[in-house]
């Protein structure tokens, strides 16, 4: 499934590297994503760290660890575990992402294996992590449990997994639909559709019947005076994230 | 070396640190120890031969450390080595004055007893902080120091940046500091454009032997031709710093010591008694110089480099502490984060965080400056009624100690 290494071709290099810098712009396409990006890594680094007894302010704290990002993009979350010691894969179901990915983690001289597929697929061939990142994907699937399902499977014993979506009510249609799609467009028409989003409780029991035991959940919080992303204990009620364990 | 035409230079190995500072003055200095001391590799390039190396005499030279700045100095490990050297400012006093009158009778009075954080500064003597500097650079085994080279040319890659030196030297790092004053070439190279105006004033510094003890008062007359500022040294000494027209200033540059003080003397009156000069005169013609923007593709400016301010309130290095603590927070905590720290979205936050405060400050004293550089006789009683109205809003007073101190807005770790 590996994408091919060899001849490969300078002027879709370019092309790829072109890709690269326009995921990679703070400014650019997906500002949103890269204005979350801080306050995502600081969930997912504080619940590894945590699980996994690392001193966060060494140099390399992940090392030994295997990480496993599904829906990896171009790399955005792959890159920060990579520099910080781990041994990661980033997986994503569209196909052009993986040479984009590739080309920025050789720029930036960091070793990532990147792979077209899917969890399911992954999961079906007994490959298994010691954390799965599932960010902002489980509102995108068909069938959420059997999606969360394979993430399981793809854990090691006592693995952790986390998982971040969209909360379902009034106010997330109001922020994540008219306010990010239509009004801010920071994200195109039609990105989500809001009947997909889940609430925290439906995710938990999801995660439990899917064979994790939910541990924690915060939300993402959009200050729009600071324009800056915090976690909050307390407001899950659009953007939140949720930790949990391998049974 | 027997036959000189076999000799075949070997390409110098380029170097490689995680932040390469250019310019070797007390910010590019501080900065490289709070770098290496975060766990950072640091090459500090110095135009100069050896900046930080000074005659142990003193020559009048002196900074007003406000509380926050000696906060990041004890921080880095330096304070213990300063503070015994230090004159603690207990209480500042600020006043309208004109020369031969003295004071108006409307000033501030800021005491340090307000705040309940001790002293408002310190004020350290240069030949004092340059050794100490000095020292903890050359112990620190994550510093690379090298003098007498000038960097000529950065040049962006995909993952960090390459810098070229006249001595043909060439270094890569994630990121580039320039640390190189308020003429910095290497914001001009990055095409960052500076945007400020010179206040046809030079300013005159000197150091004083008084008689009488200044018990640890800073005092800011403010007179028609520039503010004076009377900053107490250790002992019975006080640095002052006034500030006149161009002219004026060469004028009384070129007079001896003895005519010096004949102008100074009936500028603050007799309150010290009688006064000698003590190390050498110096003057610098003010200007003020921002920069447009504080960062550009791996790099960031700190110092002078982003912001010369007018040193009204000698808040010049201050200022450049602020931005070395803010920066070091912002690519401390991205590299805790794995992210990249010289990448333009994680400068971006140290922007963010230090530009308003800095353009504030210029602003600030530029407009200071703007209203008491003035004898129009309406100004001069609005001003006394300002500050008598400061002074008696216990409030707005504290407000102003806190400024003085430094202790306003979101400090960075390292002065907290």
């Amino acid at each position: 499934m590996t994408a091919p290494q060899t001849t490969v071709d300078p002027s879709e290099v370019a092309k790829f590297e072109a890709m690269a810098a326009e995921w990679w712009d703070p400014n650019g396409k997906f500002k949103p994503l890269h204005m979350l990006n801080p306050c995502r890594l600081d969930y997912i680094i504080s619940q590894i760290a945590a699980e996994y007894d690392r001193d966060i302010t060494q140099s390399e704290p992940f090392k030994g660890l295997r990480i496993l990002d599904i829906g990896c993009g171009g790399g955005l979350l792959c890159e920060p575990m990579a520099r910080l010691g781990a041994t990661v894969v980033g997986v994503d179901a569209a196909e052009r992402n993986i040479p984009v990915a590739q080309a920025h983690a050789r720029q930036s001289d960091l070793d990532i294996e990147y792979r077209f597929g899917t969890a399911e697929a992954m999961a079906a061939d007994g490959e298994q992590f010691d954390v799965v990142l599932n960010m902002e994907v489980v509102e995108h699937v068909a069938d959420p449990l059997v999606y969360l399902t394979a993430c399981q499977q793809l854990l090691k014993p006592n693995g952790l997994m986390v998982c971040s979506t969209i909360n379902r009510n009034p106010k997330s249609f109001a922020v994540a639909i008219i306010g990010a799609e239509y009004v801010m467009r920071w994200l195109p028409k039609g990105t989500h559709e809001w009947s997909k989003f889940i609430t925290p409780d439906e995710l938990f029991n999801l995660i439990s019947t899917a064979g994790l035991d939910p541990v924690d959940r915060k939300g993402f919080v959009f200050n729009p005076i600071t324009w800056q992303w915090k976690l909050s204990d307390r407001d899950l009620s659009v953007n939140y994230v949720t930790a949990s364990i391998k049974k | 070396m027997d036959n000189p035409k076999k000799v075949t230079i070997l390409p110098l190995m380029t170097q490689h640190s995680d932040i390469l500072i250019v310019g070797g003055g007390l910010n590019g200095a501080v900065m490289a120890l709070a770098a290496s001391q975060s766990g950072f590799s640091v090459t500090l390039v110095d135009a100069l031969d050896s900046t930080l190396q000074t005659t142990p005499n003193f020559d009048g030279r002196s900074y007003a450390l406000a509380l926050a700045s000696t906060r990041l100095l004890k921080g880095i490990g330096l304070w213990d080595a300063l503070k015994d050297t230090a004159q603690p400012m207990l209480d500042i006093k600020v006043a309208d004055g004109r020369a031969n009158e003295g004071p108006s009778s409307f000033f501030m009075h800021f005491d340090h007893r307000e705040i309940n954080a001790g002293p408002m500064g310190y004020m350290v003597e240069d030949r004092r902080l340059r050794p100490v500097l000095h020292a903890a650079i050359s112990s620190d085994d994550s510093i690379t120091y090298i003098a007498n080279t000038r960097v000529i040319s950065e040049q962006e890659t995909a993952s960090g940046i390459t810098v070229a030196c006249d001595s043909g030297a060439s270094f890569t790092a994630r990121l580039i500091i320039a640390a190189d004053g308020r003429r910095s070439q290497v914001a001009a190279r990055a095409g960052i454009k500076r945007v400020g105006w010179s206040y046809q004033q030079t300013a005159l510094v000197c150091a004083i032997e008084h008689e009488l003890s200044h018990d640890g008062v800073a005092c800011q007359y403010f007179m028609p031709p520039g503010p004076l500022a009377i900053l107490p040294l250790m002992g019975n000494r006080s640095s002052i710093v006034w500030s006149e027209s161009h002219s004026r200033a060469q004028d009384i540059m070129a007079l001896d010591d003895a005519g010096y003080l004949d102008v100074l003397r009936p500028r603050f009156g007799s309150y010290l008694g009688e006064i000698k000069l003590a190390g050498k005169r110096f003057s610098y013609p003010l200007d003020l110089t921002i920069a447009e923007r504080f960062i550009a593709p791996r790099i960031a400016l700190i110092g002078d480099a982003a912001h010369g301010v007018h040193p009204i309130a000698g808040q010049g290095l201050n200022a450049g502490l602020k931005d070395i603590a803010s920066l070091r927070d912002v690519i401390l905590q991205a590299r805790m984060r794995g992210e990249d720290f010289g990448s333009v979205g994680v400068l971006n936050r140290y922007q963010e965080w230090r530009r308003f405060d800095a353009n504030t400050l210029a602003l600030a004293t530029d407009a200071f400056n703007k209203l008491f550089s003035n004898d129009n006789p309406l100004l001069r009683l609005g001003r006394d009624l300002g500050m008598g109205l400061v002074n008696a809003v216990p409030k707005m007073r504290r407000g102003f100690i806190q400024e003085a101190a430094g202790l306003t807005g979101d400090l960075p770790d390292l002065m907290k």
